[in-house]
């Protein structure tokens, strides 16, 4: 699958557990429904946990992807 | 929100004033306010330094009795003058290096996004802490309001 399009690219590269989370959960609140978040983070935790918060809050992981150490995460909010 | 419209709930109690203790309850907090939880901390005994305006910029480490100390020495070296103020600044850096994010910091956003921070009175009496020696938007209160918080929590925690 390609990349999803997106309204805003959120840098979490180098960053620890667990702040992709909370800088994730930030983003995702100033974003309309329906729109798309592209995080990027290094943390090697961050698709387990990614998936977990999308899980818990309900907002929808539509794609992720490894490239070389980077995890690409394409979040939909739903609500 | 998992559960219809009532928020999951966490309820932790933090008891230990070191730096090295102070971080899961505030990392957990901040998590669990993100993925919507609803969050409370109730600050006992040493933890309550940790929303101390006076101490928690100073929390520290102790290498003596810690053998995963950042810097492990034998208990007999950790008791000298000093090693406490290096395996802290050691900690600090480390974490610094990490990019993790710093107490001041947490304790910020777990304000931000809601989390209820109790702090003990009783503690407070003991240890002669008055409510202006701690940080602004402390809940100050005893064990059966923090039990009656954490009476329907779907996670509890002492640390």
């Amino acid at each position: 699958m390609s990349k999803p399009e997106f309204v805003e690219s959120l840098n979490c590269r180098k960053l620890s557990c667990p702040l992709p989370i909370l800088k994730t959960k930030k983003a995702i609140d100033k974003l309309e429904v329906g729109q798309v978040l592209e995080m990027v983070a290094t943390d090697p935790g961050s698709l387990p946990d990614v998936t977990a918060w999308a899980r818990q809050t309900q907002h929808k992981l539509v794609h992720h992807e490894k490239q070389n150490d980077e995890f690409y995460f394409y979040i939909e909010k739903t609500h | 929100m998992t559960d219809g419209n009532k928020k999951k709930k966490l309820a932790m109690i933090a008891s230990k004033g070191t730096l090295d203790m102070a971080y899961p309850p505030l990392l957990l907090a901040t998590t669990a306010a993100a993925m919507d939880y609803e969050v409370g901390i109730f600050f006992t005994f040493y933890g309550l330094d940790i929303i101390n305006k006076k101490k928690y910029k100073k929390l520290k480490v102790s290498p003596i009795a810690n053998p995963a100390a950042p810097m492990p020495v034998p208990n007999m070296l950790g008791m000298l003058p000093g090693m406490t103020g290096m395996a802290t600044k050691m900690m600090k850096s480390w974490m610094n290096n990490a990019n993790v994010a710093k107490l001041p910091e947490l304790l910020e956003i777990a304000q931000e996004s809601g989390v209820i921070l109790f702090g003990c009175q009783m503690t407070m009496d003991v240890m002669g802490v008055k409510e202006t020696d701690l940080l602004e938007g402390i809940t100050t209160c005893g064990a059966a309001n923090f039990l009656d918080f954490a009476s329907d929590a779907d996670v509890t925690l002492f640390i």
